[in-house]
């Protein structure tokens, strides 16, 4: 085996499928697990969820959204298809460049709603930062909603992936 | 209503958003 451009484009793959797993997984969990089961805990034992476990997925889920993307971009350098790939390949017209490319925007909007929109309601709506009664209800519907864009655009997103290396 | 109530409605916009995509992706490539 020998360490060359092949096997660290494999490596780097390997560490954005790791970090894509995590990031998913955890996205799934809150919103196939998690919020629709939050109804039926009884309050005195809602906080092991908003306390405890939210906090820690979350911690997970952030930091695992950017590292999908940091390895995602980096992957994308290496392959030699970076910029045909963000330019939706209109400009060379290859249908791999188009999927990987769709995967790569929705990629990075759903990395920025992680960051921007979501963990910064989440803290809010966990109590995690100080807001006022009116205030935490609004955050927690924004940082759902957003959610749910997420887990709504993880489908296509990951079609594009997929197809990109394998039907394309 | 919102179709991202849901989680049926969730998965529903996903896979015509997938539709799409795929149209988009064989009309770029063609």
């Amino acid at each position: 085996m020998e360490f060359d451009h092949t096997w660290w484009t494999f490596f780097i793959r390997w560490l954005h499928v790791l970090s894509g797993f995590m990031w998913i997984g955890l996205l799934w969990y809150f919103n196939f697990v998690q919020t629709p089961s939050m109804p039926k805990i009884p309050d005195e034992q809602k906080p092991a969820i908003s306390k405890v476990i939210a906090p820690a997925a979350l911690f997970w889920f952030r930091w695992s959204a950017l590292s999908t993307i940091i390895f995602g971009l980096i992957l994308a350098q290496m392959n030699g298809y970076l910029t045909e790939a963000l330019s939706l390949g209109l400009s060379d017209h290859v249908a791999k460049h188009a999927a990987i490319g769709f995967g790569m925007w929705m990629g990075l909007i759903m990395m920025f709603n992680v960051w921007f929109i979501i963990w910064p309601n989440q803290k809010k709506a966990l109590g995690m930062v100080e807001v006022s009664d009116e205030e935490r209800p609004k955050a927690a519907r924004r940082a759902g909603v957003t959610s749910r864009v997420n887990t709504m655009l993880s489908i296509p997103m990951l079609y594009a992936m997929v197809s990109a290396q394998n039907l394309y | 209503m919102n179709p991202l109530d849901s989680l049926s409605g969730t998965i529903i916009s996903g896979l015509v958003f997938t539709v799409i995509m795929v149209v988009l992706i064989n009309a770029i490539g063609a």
